[in-house]
């Protein structure tokens, strides 16, 4: 019997995947649905509001990822029901129609021709009806492999790639074998160990996948350059933690998918994996907000986020677990930390008992306990743009 | 006995401190995770949590070793025992 728990507790939503929250989303389709949204986020108790800053004017790619990500993030299956504001009926039952192929329930509104407080009277009666279902629903016991467990660390420091990475990545060689969904991402944040990173893709399609990936976004980055890019990255809380150059700062990053997980696909940013369980690589920033609201996107339930300096970030729909190896993070930021590692720089604790505590918390944490950035009130919804609107 | 640093790989020309600081003068004990050898180095300056040491006398275009691959070059001639940080190392790569 391994040292870590084997099931958690979980709402089996109808298309069979399992969350492990239970919220009912009400989601604005555009910026200016935002007032509303929040209006019903008042009226109605036990709703979750999720304003954002876009949809308006956006075309192609950059429209075709915006629809991802809000789509996705209705779809994912910590959300039990979805309430979606939009201004005009087009976009807005675009994103219900993309939502109800989950099967759970879903319905939209539009502003235009009505107003803000008819719409909002509408909404909140279909709000109020939504809860009412949705608290009645209960938890059933459910194996990990119906876990889907993102990751991405943030205000690293050589802790996080003595500790806190390496830590994680104990917990993905441990669960990866169960036939838990998994995800890392960062692109640029790989740059230095794009080469290593190649080489634990399971396929040789993953892995050329993944280079062209990171050649076209590290391209991106040479063509906008104004300067070698320090203070951006490594950002300023990276070096004032010690970590001098992009290329340490990903070698520590890659520390968190272990030793012998390898990745299956390369997806696309806020894409949903479809090849099964496994680790996946996703095309993704390295700013915690954007990447934490694109791995959500594609349907993760669970994020580990180790931190150096103490980054703080949380997300609406997935709960973040932090965990941190800086003895100092750890005493002066305690009400952000989750899970303290830093007995592994004293050698009090290696990372195979690091690893079964985090298996622990995690499971804590699906099974509903609140993360410290839940009970802050950590709600980082951020959406990924890729050029100007038209 | 306390490690006051942790090197990575054996090949690694750096060293992490992982006690609140090491002081200048200090003969500073070193864990080499990889191999899981104990080594010591003299401290030359302060240098804190987290910072990073020369194991090794590096010299001014020398590669920095760390996790046993390469994270950067130096730019200035570092002694055994001295601090290593972005006054003297730069990426190669932005």
């Amino acid at each position: 019997m391994e040292n870590w728990q084997q099931s958690f507790f979980g709402f089996r939503r109808e298309n069979g995947r399992v969350g492990v929250r239970n919220h009912v989303l009400i989601l604005p389709v555009d910026d200016i649905s935002n007032a509303a949204v929040e209006m019903v986020g008042h009226n109605i108790k036990g709703t979750l509001s999720i304003p954002h800053s876009y949809g308006r004017l956006q075309f192609g790619a950059d429209l075709e990822l915006f629809f991802r990500t809000i789509i996705g993030t209705g779809r994912n299956p910590n959300v039990a029901a979805v309430v979606v504001i939009g201004i005009e009926p087009g976009w807005t039952q675009r994103v219900v129609d993309g939502i109800s192929q989950t099967g759970k329930p879903v319905s939209g509104f539009s502003i235009e021709g009505e107003g803000d407080l008819a719409t909002v009277a509408k909404v909140s009666r279909k709000a109020q009806e939504y809860v009412q279902w949705a608290t009645e629903l209960q938890r059933e016991e459910c194996p990990l492999s119906d876990l889907w467990i993102s990751v991405k660390c943030g205000e690293s420091d050589t802790t996080s790639g003595l500790g806190s990475n390496p830590t994680v990545g104990n917990l993905m060689d441990k669960l990866d074998p169960l036939g838990v969904h998994l995800c890392f991402g960062e692109t640029s944040e790989l740059t230095g160990a794009e080469q290593v990173c190649s080489n634990r893709a399971s396929t040789p399609e993953a892995k050329e996948k993944f280079l062209n990936t990171w050649n076209e976004y590290n391209n991106f980055i040479l063509e906008n350059k104004t300067s070698d890019l320090s203070e951006s990255q490594p950002t300023k809380g990276n070096i004032a933690g010690g970590l001098t150059t992009i290329e340490e700062k990903a070698f520590g990053n890659l520390q968190k998918i272990g030793k012998t997980t390898n990745f299956i696909d390369v997806l696309e940013p806020a894409e949903e994996p479809t090849k099964g369980p496994g680790l996946y690589f996703m095309d993704t920033s390295s700013a915690a907000a954007e990447c934490v609201t694109l791995q959500a996107a594609a349907g993760f339930t669970v994020h580990l986020f180790p931190t150096g300096q103490g980054n703080v970030i949380g997300n609406p729909i997935e709960p973040v677990i932090k965990l941190t190896a800086n003895p100092n993070t750890a005493a002066s930021m305690s009400e952000h930390i989750d899970l303290d590692v830093s007995g592994i720089l004293k050698r009090e604790m290696n990372l195979d008992q690091a690893g079964s505590e985090l298996v622990n918390i995690t499971v804590r944490t699906a099974n509903g306990r609140h993360t410290c950035a839940e009970s802050l009130g950590h709600r980082e919804f951020v959406l990924t743009k890729l050029f100007r609107s038209a | 006995m306390e490690t006051h640093f942790i090197a990575h790989d054996a090949a690694d020309t750096v060293g992490v401190v992982v006690v609140e600081k090491v002081l200048a003068g200090q003969e500073a004990t070193g864990w080499i995770m990889e191999t899981d050898e104990t080594v010591t180095i003299k401290a030359l300056v302060e240098v804190p949590l987290g910072h990073k040491l020369a194991l090794a006398d590096i010299k001014n275009e020398d590669t920095i070793i760390k996790y046993g691959n390469d994270i950067g070059r130096a730019v200035s001639d570092i002694p055994k025992g001295g601090y290593v940080h972005v006054h003297n190392v730069k990426t190669k790569r932005w």
